[in-house]
């Protein structure tokens, strides 16, 4: 295969081509961790890639920015805020999907089939078409701007998708190894307890993941169903009102974007096969 | 013994507390409300009187709607364009290389990412100062190299905002098509390939004939993620533009139906909108579901 692609399609250029489009996508970011430790006036008066023609020059770097948007701009807050947010809306998802996944895969009742294409139909459903119902419920039951409000709600949007997987899994588990286990009937418990979760490990890490950050990175729910309520914003809600109110000030921007960045980006370098492997499978979803 | 299983069997309670917290859960927070937003719809700003179709007729009509329309048209086009042909090219090329690994997690860490953090690092990125003063927007300090270029504003100029938005979408998306794409590249038996280069085929006509044709299905399923991507689209023009010089789409406009001027027939009315044109993609999906259990 080398030999007749080295006719074709020299090295050179392959390798030429690949390096030009991972500068291009990795310049954006770098831009702005660069600016995030450099000081009001250097970002406004040049460019931070110029830092790169005097990188050993330590004095020009800051972390001032940090300091000022974790404690002043309240993205330390925020930052809090985003993990009492996200920790039980996941735990929450995945629990109740396993259960409903379970019964999907592994149990007889009647209306099974039709209950579980509506599960289809929901994955892609517009969160817009639900927006305005739910609000005015949660403003007259007083859970608009509260924690409790937003767990369920993303625990709401967060099912289909995990049902759907958990349920596609759970099917895929040979049928002998229940049944050499003789289960039946009202041993299911013991059955998913002891066999399907336990097989499911690797599934649930990966759904884990996805939905962490899916609910770490989410804008609109979070908009909607905690508004303007700065105590309880997470750190999307709280950057986005940082953008429209700070304008041109990038050395904070950049910092504050960065902060809001730092969770996914351990968990995107140390568990990245699990989010891909999650992403394979839920490619379904929008 | 064999009467007692039946019993059971008939009256198993187990499923349904299996499912139960699932199914109150997807009632409330998404059956009950699409049925009730479809109704609002057809209600007056403060959902109190029937006003028929006008809050569809205002829709199909208003400037700002027309431009989202308009707007989110664009979107699609570009977008599901540029995700999944370079998705694709990605998946092919990085397969060629030993350092693949690296490269793909360069391309996919955007989607890690949340969309108002990629909106802050792109509008540092489109940043623009007016001409001799210097560029801090790596976008316009590049494009001063070449003669007689004038800095842009990308977001504020009528003809590059909406393209500036979309490319934000692209290099945030293109990960996901390339992750998805590239599993289904390796999954061409090799002995395809190897035969065609065998019968003399090049690179390209390998590509055309026998990749392409292979992936197919793969792509329209990444194809049709990304169309519903485009209709849903809202945080990057939320943050970005909000909507501003000719920038909204559907979605941010039902925002500012809600929030802004609190007028819930209209947002209702755009919102059905969205559903119903993202209907064939659900008919899709239950197709295809459907042909997976059939198997």
């Amino acid at each position: 295969m080398n030999k007749k692609l080295t006719n074709f399609f020299p090295r050179a250029l392959l390798h030429f081509t690949i390096i030009v489009f991972s500068v291009i996508w990795i310049i954006p970011s770098l831009g702005l961790f660069v600016s995030s430790f450099r000081g009001r006036d250097d970002v406004l008066s040049s460019g931070w890639w110029t830092v790169f023609g005097n990188f050993f020059n330590f004095s020009q770097y800051t972390l001032e920015n940090y300091t000022e948007v974790i404690t002043a701009s309240g993205m330390g807050r925020a930052f809090l805020n985003s993990l009492i947010i996200t920790v039980p809306s996941t735990i929450l998802t995945i629990a109740i999907a396993a259960f409903a996944a379970y019964a999907f895969a592994c149990m007889e009742f009647p209306g099974k089939q039709m209950l579980f294409i509506v599960v289809v139909g929901l994955l892609v459903v517009p969160i817009q078409m639900t927006l305005i119902p739910i609000l005015r419920i949660y403003n007259k039951m007083g859970l608009a701007g509260t924690f409790h409000g937003i767990w369920l709600a993303h625990a709401g949007y967060g099912l289909p998708l995990a049902i759907y997987l958990l349920r596609n899994f759970f099917s895929s588990i040979p049928r002998d190894i229940f049944e050499s286990a003789s289960l039946d009937g009202a041993s299911h418990n013991t059955a998913f307890f002891r066999l399907a979760l336990p097989l499911s490990v690797p599934v649930l890490s990966s759904l884990i993941i996805f939905q962490f950050l899916w609910v770490w990175n989410d804008l609109l729910v979070a908009l909607i169903y905690l508004g303007g309520t700065e105590r309880v914003a997470p750190l999307t809600l709280r950057l986005s009102s940082l953008i429209s109110s700070m304008g041109q000030n990038w050395h904070l921007l950049t910092a504050a974007a960065f902060v809001s960045m730092l969770l996914p980006l351990i968990v995107f370098f140390s568990l990245q096969r699990y989010f891909v492997r999650g992403i394979l499978a839920g490619s379904v979803k929008g | 013994m064999n009467g007692n299983k039946k019993f059971i069997k008939k009256f198993n309670i187990w499923p349904w507390i299996y499912i139960a917290p699932a199914i109150l859960i997807l009632g409330f927070f998404l059956v009950y409300p699409i049925v009730n937003t479809v109704y609002l719809s057809f209600l007056d700003e403060g959902s109190e009187s029937f006003v028929g179709l006008s809050n569809y007729i205002f829709a199909f009509n208003s400037k700002p709607m027309l431009i989202a329309f308009r707007n989110n048209f664009l979107w699609l086009v570009v977008f599901t364009a540029f995700t999944v042909s370079l998705g694709l090219i990605f998946a092919v090329l990085f397969d060629r290389v030993r350092y693949e690994p690296i490269v793909k997690s360069i391309i996919f860490l955007p989607m890690a990412i949340s969309f108002v953090g990629a909106g802050v690092i792109w509008k540092f990125v489109y940043s623009y100062r007016p001409v001799n003063t210097p560029q801090i927007g790596v976008l316009n300090a590049f494009l001063s190299n070449f003669p007689d270029f004038e800095p842009v504003g990308w977001l504020i100029n009528k003809v590059t905002n909406n393209l500036a938005l979309i490319n934000v979408g692209v290099w945030i998306w293109v990960g996901f098509c390339m992750v998805i794409l590239s599993a289904a590249y390796k999954g061409i038996p090799k002995e395809l390939t190897e035969a065609a280069r065998i019968d003399g085929a090049n690179e390209l006509q390998v590509f055309w004939r026998i990749t392409i044709p292979l992936m197919k299905p793969t792509i329209a399923v990444v194809a049709t993620t990304m169309v519903i991507n485009v209709l849903k689209v809202f945080d990057i023009v939320y943050v970005m533009t909000n909507g501003q010089f000719d920038t909204e789409v559907i979605a941010n406009r039902m925002y500012k139906e809600m929030f802004q001027f609190h007028n819930f027939g209209r947002a209702s009315a755009i919102a059905v909108i969205l559903l119903l044109l993202i209907i064939p993609a659900i008919i899709i999906n239950v197709h295809r579901f459907r042909g997976q259990e059939s198997l």
